[in-house]
């Protein structure tokens, strides 16, 4: 008997052992694929999630021609600064601009290149889908609530020819933060001087009405279901999901209609050097008013961690190839391109990163 | 047995005792040899089995204590700026720095609640059903893997049943009320919440149900009991503490479940007014909020979020603890 369990026992340690021996060796495999891989992947970044279609088409054509990988992770504005002062990425991705708080947070100066543009449209949902006109201040007095029917007489006075029902105004907001809030949070705080007080800025907000949904697909789906509805949402998504959306009255006085052109448009102003600006309600005559670039964060002084002088450099050039060869692929995906002054800025930025103290680019 | 055989073989061979002439001595020293060598080796797996799992026991719980530290740790900036006060401020304001929680837990409570009334409903009838009218057969084992299937269904695919397919019914309902047509809302989300708690509550129900001792009910008959009579007053209370025991389980999952509520809830954070009005949970706000939240305070009040949740889950089962064993000495 007691034979007979010792050794079935034995039996079972071999079992065990054999099993934790293959466990292992996978293990080992599984880290020595991963190192090998790590040596491939050259750039690691993360941020925003609105032009991660534009990046992973950029990166992956980068790829092809100059045989340098580019990992981005598409986290989230908040996540993308997060990791860049955390320094586990080689560039952070964003919609808005670092804030000073944060600034000071990172070890270094940071600076902001931009990459291209977006804007952020009106959306609604009523009968018949009439092309509607908004001004700011009837678009502030919606998100307020102010504004409670359709048929409000600031709305009809402006829109003569729609038919405008007598109906409840359903206001559909995000409930994730996101880039695309900021933008419209932050062109609300420019127009009006209520939501400023009220509401203010930022990527989550404390909406003083509505629903949310989470991300363009959640308000998109929310304001298609909802009849009276007005949400916001990316030009892209609207215009991939065929929402209307409505013209909105510039800085200028003029009804605009977005589109890609005048959102680059709304870049065509004195833009300053450091390119921390938001390109809502812009004096630019043509321009789109709630318009946004979105940016790639690089700390100014490269040689930080253990990072080589190499690494700096395909930092470098990589920024430069987006900002210059590959603006050609963010209209076909309907970004909008850099505006010719835009890019002029971003040269000079990229043009102003150093390594240990010397400029990298020649 | 042929393996075992062999292993006995290699054992021998592996200890001769050529040294020893004489048979009867070594035939008695061999015997000796292999029975110390037996119960060193069945005493050491022993052992060392026993301290594997004391090991993975402890594990479950410094990982827990673990768990517990790090929140109180990350939540720290935020419980040192708001106190007592982050659980009875409403106002979540990311824009100005001013964080409260009360909406949040009112919407996790009311919504996790009515989840566990409406699911009752369907999964107390379906334990009896399956516990006690159809114990075996082909109905039975199919409704079984149905109820096995509900839990494996991801929560995603309940949001968006529950954005497209519930939605439109509840928004036609507010609209023959005359309400706001949202649509979404705490009933909403407690609904489809309902539907993804019933297979624990069901399981579980099922399985203290069929545990029933066959000589209670059959006394019971053989008293005239009919077999609703019989249902009512010898098989719920006997069983009553392992099914309140499934319906605590299933209030665990519904206080945690994020995406599907996240999509159906409606996300304002206001403390709700009826059962209609959109609110938002714990999980929903950190799902949401945790990718873009920038600054110490914000990060280390959601983190608070999560604590609260945490404890909140906590108090919920030990409460939950004491009832089961209240009920269980009653029986």
């Amino acid at each position: 008997m007691i034979h007979l369990a010792e050794s079935s026992s034995g039996i079972e340690m071999k079992k065990v052992l054999n099993f934790i021996t293959i466990l292992l060796v996978l293990l080992i495999g599984l880290v020595c694929w991963t190192t090998v891989h790590a040596k491939e992947v050259e750039l690691i970044g993360a941020g925003a999630t609105f032009p991660y279609p534009l990046y992973s088409k950029m990166f992956d054509v980068y790829a092809e021609k100059n045989g340098v990988k580019v990992n981005y992770q598409a986290i989230g504005s908040g996540g993308g600064i997060r990791q860049l002062i955390n320094k586990t990425v080689d560039f952070g991705g964003s919609d808005a601009i670092v804030s000073e708080k944060e600034m000071t947070e990172a070890s270094a100066p940071i600076l902001h290149i931009p990459t291209c543009a977006g804007a952020v449209v009106v959306t609604y949902n009523l009968t018949g889908n009439p092309k509607l006109r908004f001004t700011p201040d009837i678009i502030a007095d919606l998100f307020l609530g102010k504004i409670t029917k359709w048929d409000d007489p600031r709305i009809s006075a402006i829109n003569p020819g729609a038919k405008l029902p007598n109906m409840n105004i359903t206001v559909v907001h995000r409930s994730d933060g996101s880039g695309t809030t900021f933008i419209f949070s932050n062109y609300l705080s420019k127009v009006s001087h209520e939501w400023n007080e009220k509401v203010g800025s930022g990527t989550s907000l404390n909406w003083p009405v509505g629903l949310g949904g989470k991300g363009n697909p959640g308000v998109a789906g929310l304001v298609q279901q909802t009849p009276g509805s007005v949400g916001y949402v990316e030009l892209i998504y609207a215009l991939g999901n065929k929402m209307p959306y409505g013209m909105v009255k510039n800085a200028k006085g003029n009804f605009i209609e977005a589109t890609i052109s005048s959102t680059s448009l709304a870049a065509n102003i004195e833009l300053p050097d450091d390119m921390r600006v938001s390109l809502t309600n812009t004096n630019a005559a043509d321009g789109y008013p709630i318009s946004g670039f979105t940016w790639i964060l690089v700390y100014k002084e490269q040689n930080y961690g253990e990072k080589p002088e190499q690494k700096a450099r395909e930092v470098v050039n990589l920024l430069w190839w987006m900002t210059h060869e590959g603006q050609k692929y963010a209209e076909p995906l309907d970004y909008a391109p850099l505006s010719k002054r835009a890019v002029e800025k971003a040269e000079k930025l990229i043009k102003a990163i150093t390594y240990a103290g010397k400029p990298v680019m020649k | 047995m042929l393996r075992n055989d062999t292993d006995d073989i290699t054992v021998e061979l592996k200890y001769p005792m050529p040294l020893l002439k004489d048979s009867a001595a070594a035939d008695v020293l061999a015997k000796i040899h292999a029975r110390v060598k037996a119960r060193w080796k069945s005493g050491f797996s022993e052992s060392s089995f026993r301290k594997i799992l004391y090991f993975a026991g402890i594990c479950v719980f410094v990982l827990l204590v673990a768990i517990f530290f790090s929140l109180v740790i990350a939540s720290f900036p935020a419980i040192r700026r708001f106190g007592v006060g982050f659980l009875s401020q409403s106002t979540w304001d990311p824009v100005r720095g001013e964080f409260g929680a009360l909406p949040f837990v009112v919407g996790t409570l009311i919504v996790s609640f009515l989840a566990l009334i409406f699911s009752v409903f369907l999964s107390l009838p379906t334990s009896i059903y399956l516990g006690e009218y159809f114990t075996r057969g082909g109905t039975s084992t199919f409704i079984k893997s149905m109820i096995e299937l509900l839990a494996g269904v991801p929560s995603v695919i309940y949001g968006f049943c529950g954005l497209f397919l519930l939605t439109p019914l509840v928004r036609s309902l507010e609209v023959e009320l005359g309400m706001a047509p949202y649509g979404v809302g705490i009933l909403t989300a407690a609904l489809v919440l309902s539907i993804m708690i019933i297979p624990f509550s069901a399981s579980i129900g099922r399985e203290v149900i069929s545990l029933v001792p066959g000589d209670l009910k059959e006394a019971a008959f053989s008293l005239g009991a009919t077999r609703f009579e019989v249902i009512r007053k010898v098989i719920l209370p006997y069983a009553r503490s392992g099914i309140v025991a499934g319906i605590l389980l299933s209030l665990g999952r519904a206080l945690g479940e994020t995406m599907a509520v996240t999509m159906v809830i409606g996300n304002s954070n206001f403390i709700p007014t009826s059962i209609f009005s959109p609110s938002n949970s714990l999980a929903s706000v950190i799902a949401n909020e945790f990718t873009e939240a920038t600054g110490r305070l914000y990060l280390s009040s959601l983190i608070e979020l999560g604590l609260v949740l945490f404890l909140v889950t906590t108090l919920i089962n030990v409460l939950g603890k004491i009832i089961v064993r209240r009920m269980g000495v009653e029986v």
